[in-house]
């Protein structure tokens, strides 16, 4: 074989294998940083019913950068135009200072512009530079002593400033010129699942949840790109059929294979041979002593018109979205929330959970939203479960070193959507965008 | 101070005692009985607390929807197994008005995976409301508010 040795140290070919190194390499890492987070890609950093008011701020991440996202004063004829949400990078133009800090007991951050204490270098809420102390020099009789150069420009020195976009009460941000709209970005295979959740609906905060997982960032996006493992690992998703195999299910993404849904709908859970026999994890004769914790009650919006099957309609009671590179959207029953990853290095990310309700709820689906929460978050009844094998398969690439690899083959190795779960196909697709946008 | 006064710090103070040991020797099945039967536990980060963010950690509004936890730890929920030990102040005690007694005690919860090293793993206070059922003090409701927002991967067995 006199055939040209590839440049990649990329083991075989297509995406249905991914090298442990591709999770604990720390030098691909940083590249994954800038290439993907700092690249064309667009970030979730929030949601805008955290900031209501003008001033309200909150501090987010978009990869490891620490950034602010802010609601700016908008003048009366630019309303409608503008969403006033600007988001801005936590670092002072002049000495590199993470200078703004996170409100405590209890107060919604508030700002009427951003002073960094170090040497009072202050800026507009959209990152402008509007002065600091000693630009012109200080005066000493006759003469002036320092001051910056005559040609100091301020507005060549402020904050970073990102690029917004607002779909739906979500604020996504990219450091990118280059990226395309956030609508080209998401693609129109996603938006009517975006829209099914969040379209003219006003948001209800009802609270945050954070944990900080031992596992490469990538992990949590397979997880919820794998309809394979929740009927399987997961013992409530498998007994009481919120989630498995033998559900009508669908696997959507977008044409560059990085974004996703996994679509299914509940059936009656029980035996199954098929799917139930032999899986440890499958309770036959497990029964709550408070049914309340899964009192599930359908919503109207759960309804829409299939995307796929025009003049048909289609209620799913569970919507997975991922969007790449660090968000998940969670419909499972009448619970809803945002989780944002947060990449801390090769080998631990942070997870932030943001559970909402609408406007409209009434105090009783706010009670269910809120008891349904127990089986998400970092103590869930299910969500725990993908913590711990996350952490716990970052240690096992870990002592493999460069030569092990994962094995994503469940229905084939093609990249297709399909419509059932049986299939890893996702996880593959993630990987053939990955591939590219990393050159490996 | 009164002797009822200091009989009721005392009474807290070894129903706390007894429901940490519950839980660092993982005595699971006992800890629904520390609460009355429609007694609430809520495990809820400090961020929510403050705001008025009703969303918890855990919340459970019965001794079921307890025992349904610990079907989850014991029998559910796939975990690498740790220990935990608690560390509790004296209670502060609010004295008994209308039958309910408030209190507030601040705990460190340390984790040890077997084998390996000890680490802080959650530390907050608990903020109670204590009723008397025949004998014995109940928890009507124990609200844990932790200030370690960022929860280290997992939170398996309650605070």
């Amino acid at each position: 074989m006199n055939a040209p040795q590839p440049l990649t140290r990329w083991p075989s070919p297509g995406s249905s294998r991914v090298p442990f190194w591709a999770y604990t390499d720390t030098a691909l890492y940083q590249r994954e940083l800038h290439a993907i987070f700092y690249g064309a890609h667009w970030n979730y950093v929030g949601l805008e019913v955290e900031i209501p008011n003008v001033g309200n701020y909150r501090l987010s991440h978009v990869g490891e950068r620490q950034v602010i996202m802010v609601r700016d004063r908008v003048a009366p004829k630019d309303r409608g135009l503008d969403h006033g949400i600007r988001v801005v990078e936590n670092r002072c133009a002049h000495r590199g200072v993470r200078f703004c800090q996170p409100s405590v007991n209890g107060a919604v951050a508030n700002a009427r512009s951003f002073v960094c204490p170090y040497h009072q270098w202050t800026y507009k809420l959209n990152g402008d530079l509007a002065g600091l102390p000693f630009k012109d020099g200080v005066k000493d009789g006759e003469c002036t002593n320092g001051g910056m150069p005559a040609d100091f420009d301020l507005q060549a020195h402020g904050l970073t400033k990102l690029r917004v976009a607002v779909l739906h009460g979500m604020v996504f941000a990219t450091f990118s010129e280059r990226a395309e709209s956030l609508e080209d970005y998401l693609g129109p295979r996603l938006m009517p699942w975006l829209d099914r959740i969040f379209k003219g609906r006003k948001l209800v905060l009802l609270g945050t949840n954070r944990q900080r997982i031992p596992g490469n960032w990538k992990l949590m996006m397979e997880n919820i790109k794998d309809p394979y493992h929740p009927g399987l690992l997961h013992t409530w998703f498998v007994t009481f059929g919120l989630w498995r195999a033998d559900q009508k299910s669908r696997m959507v993404m977008d044409t560059h294979g990085r974004h996703a849904v996994m679509i299914s709908r509940r059936n009656d859970g029980g035996a199954n041979k098929s799917v139930t026999e032999g899986v440890t994890s499958f309770k036959a004769d497990m029964a709550l002593q408070d049914a309340r914790l899964l009192d599930v009650v359908p919503e109207a919006w759960w309804t829409i018109d299939d995307p796929s099957h025009p003049g048909q309609t289609i209620t799913p009671t569970v919507t997975m979205i991922t969007l790449f590179p660090g968000l998940i959207i969670q419909q499972q029953v009448n619970s809803l929330s945002t989780r944002h990853i947060v990449p801390r290095g090769a080998g631990e990310f942070d997870f932030v959970w943001t559970h909402f309700g609408f406007e409209d709820d009434t105090p009783e689906m706010t009670q269910r939203r809120l008891r349904q929460a127990n089986l998400f978050g970092p103590a869930g009844f299910v969500s725990a479960d993908d913590g711990e094998v996350i952490e716990l398969s970052q240690d096992g690439f870990a002592q493999a070193g460069e030569a092990g690899e994962t094995l994503c083959e469940l229905g084939g190795t093609g990249t297709e959507m399909t419509e059932h779960m049986v299939t890893e196909t996702l996880i593959r697709s993630m990987y053939a965008y990955w591939r590219k946008v990393m050159a490996v | 101070m009164s002797i009822e006064t200091l009989l009721l710090q005392h009474e807290v103070d070894r129903l706390n005692a007894a429901y940490a040991a519950a839980l660092d020797e993982r005595r699971f099945t006992d800890w629904p009985g520390f609460f009355a039967e429609q007694g609430s536990y809520r495990l809820q980060a400090r961020e929510n607390h403050d705001r008025g963010l009703p969303l918890c950690l855990m919340h459970l509004e019965s001794r079921g929807m307890m025992q349904d936890r610990v079907y989850g730890i014991t029998q559910t929920i796939y975990h690498a197994p740790y220990y935990t030990r608690h560390v509790l102040s004296p209670a502060q005690v609010t004295p008994e008005t209308a039958d309910v007694v408030a209190a507030q005690t601040h705990y460190a919860v340390f984790r040890t995976k077997p084998g390996d090293t000890s680490e802080v793993f959650n530390v907050g206070r608990y903020i109670d409301e204590l009723v008397r059922e025949g004998a014995t003090l109940r928890l009507r409701s124990r609200r844990v508010v932790y200030d370690t927002e960022m929860v280290l991967n997992s939170l398996i067995y309650p605070i």
